[in-house]
């Protein structure tokens, strides 16, 4: 491999936090696909506009699979509008960096967690459009 | 912790054997072969004394035949461009090659087209090894060459360089073989094997970085790509690289010598191996496995990332490779892995290993211990693997 990854991302990638799925998730998404050799799915647990769970699988590289578990760190605990701002630049800079042919796994990392969002929207009958922005279909991503 | 190195197609360890026969030419024996003066001859004598050693180890008629280059990508670049830009001036403009060649091979051939050059891109078929009447069908008034390499890098598997030559030499049409892999563990006799030109490196055999060779043989007409003084006939200017040429023969020699008895034990080794993978679901390999380098194996495992598991490998102390894409920072998996056959999202999670003399039954137990913990981690881990459970019931 042509660069090296930081102590912390090689942390997330050999002990991935908060991984698995949630059963009657309120919010899931899936973004990325399978022929690019990216998916992320995220699952979210709301309650009162708070995040209290969230879990991923993610189908991936190691900085994939890194940038998914810290953007689940990230987010957990926090309110709907803390993980609505979650940047891909935030990730990132939480994971000290990333080789850059490696910055895509960070924007699939912050479009995981707003597709789930937007589907934890359109399970309360919101139109999530005005308020997370258009999501990509994760087949033509 | 054990340490096993599963990536000798990536390179070498330096014999210390070979090294001791260089170590001359890297201190005291420093003179320039073109000097007249003692130590330069003593250089050039060294220089020489190993290309007849290396012409007789491939089967050259003349010591003449060898030229030293840089290493493989070198005398690739320069067998199709020395060659075939000479070869367009009487309208031989098409080279035949084949879709999953080294990029040494394909982006010289790309660079070729730009240049007016038509090439015909052949079919590798799902076990990854060049039909030859393929070949035959694809030459025509038009081809100045055909290079198609003698086994593959990635899934090491061996080509009918025999029969391919045949049918160039029936057909008048000149045939070069990357044999950089291949080398120390095929055959390679050029005057058998009707091949014209061979392009080989030091480094894959347990010899030094930086020194390879081309074999061109007698009267074939080829521009050169580095010009400057007159070494190598004239031919390819630069001062020789002693050292790295004395590697070279000395680490042939060692792998002519070693040739039958080594393929044996690694082919025992590989088997076992493959074997033992094949029992995780949902794997395969990659290409033939009877026609493939007796130290090489390269798998899939479906819903897995090759990268991935190439880094969970090397937390257990193995150093394999992988086709990747994400080892190379495209979005498109390997082109030898896709040159056969499979949809991209297996491509994506193959592994490399290639061993070596020194991998023994021990090393081949421990990693058949750790691959399906690995695997099912990830896989536990994969949607692409929950998909592909749920599509099965």
């Amino acid at each position: 491999m042509g660069f090296t990854y930081s102590e912390k991302v090689m942390d997330h990638f050999a002990n991935p936090r908060n991984v698995g799925e949630i059963e009657n998730a309120d919010g899931i998404g899936e973004v990325g696909n399978s022929k690019c050799g990216d998916i992320m799915k995220i699952y979210l647990k709301i309650d009162d506009n708070t995040i209290t769970d969230v879990k991923f699988k993610t189908f991936g590289c190691g900085a994939a699979i890194a940038t998914s578990s810290m953007a689940t760190e990230l987010i957990k605990g926090k309110s709907i509008d803390n993980a609505l701002n979650l940047t891909n630049k935030a990730v990132m800079e939480a994971l000290d960096g990333l080789p850059p042919v490696k910055v895509h796994c960070s924007v699939l990392a912050e479009e995981a967690i707003k597709s789930a969002l937007s589907d934890y929207y359109k399970k309360q009958g919101v139109d999530p459009e005005p308020i997370v922005g258009k999501i990509e279909d994760s087949d033509k991503h | 912790m054990r340490e096993i190195y599963a990536d000798n197609a990536a390179t070498t360890k330096l014999s210390p054997v070979v090294l001791e026969k260089m170590m001359p030419y890297l201190t005291d024996v420093f003179g320039n072969p073109s000097s007249l003066y003692g130590i330069g001859q003593t250089a050039k004598k060294a220089v020489e004394d190993a290309r007849a050693n290396i012409a007789k180890n491939i089967g050259a008629k003349n010591p003449n035949e060898v030229y030293f280059t840089s290493g493989g990508s070198e005398s690739d670049n320069w067998a199709l461009k020395g060659v075939c830009r000479r070869l367009k001036k009487q309208g031989k403009n098409h080279i035949i090659t084949s879709k999953f060649e080294h990029h040494a091979i394909l982006h010289t051939c790309k660079a070729l087209e730009k240049e007016g050059f038509e090439v015909t891109y052949l079919d590798v078929y799902e076990n990854g090894i060049v039909k030859p009447e393929d070949v035959e069908n694809a030459i025509k008034d038009e081809t100045a060459m055909v290079s198609i390499m003698y086994a593959n890098n990635e899934i090491g598997t061996i080509q009918p360089i025999e029969e391919i030559g045949k049918i160039c030499k029936e057909n008048k049409v000149l045939f070069h073989t990357d044999a950089v892999q291949a080398a120390g563990y095929c055959k390679i006799n050029v005057a058998e094997q009707n091949i014209d030109l061979l392009s080989m490196t030091a480094h894959k055999i347990h010899g030094p970085k930086g020194c390879g060779l081309l074999y061109i043989r007698k009267g074939i007409l080829i521009d050169n790509l580095i010009e400057g003084g007159a070494q190598e006939r004239n031919k390819r200017a630069g001062t020789e690289n002693i050292a790295g040429i004395v590697g070279l023969d000395a680490a042939l020699q060692i792998a002519v010598d070693t040739m039958d008895e080594r393929n044996k034990k690694l082919k025992k080794l590989r088997d076992k191996l493959i074997d033992g993978l094949l029992t995780i679901p949902k794997s395969r390999l990659n290409g033939d496995r009877e026609k493939r380098l007796p130290n090489n194996l390269n798998m899939c495992f479906e819903g897995i990332e090759g990268e991935s598991l190439l880094l969970r490998l090397e937390f257990k102390g193995i150093s394999a490779s992988s086709g990747s894409a994400c080892t190379s920072g495209s979005l498109d998996p390997s082109h030898v892995l896709l040159a056969i056959g499979l949809p991209h999202e297996i491509a994506h999670g193959s592994t490399r290993m290639t061993f070596d003399e020194s991998t023994t039954e021990e090393d081949i137990d421990y990693i058949l211990s750790v691959v399906p913990e690995i695997v099912k981690t990830l896989r536990d881990m994969s949607p692409l693997w929950e998909k592909i459970v749920k599509s099965e019931d």
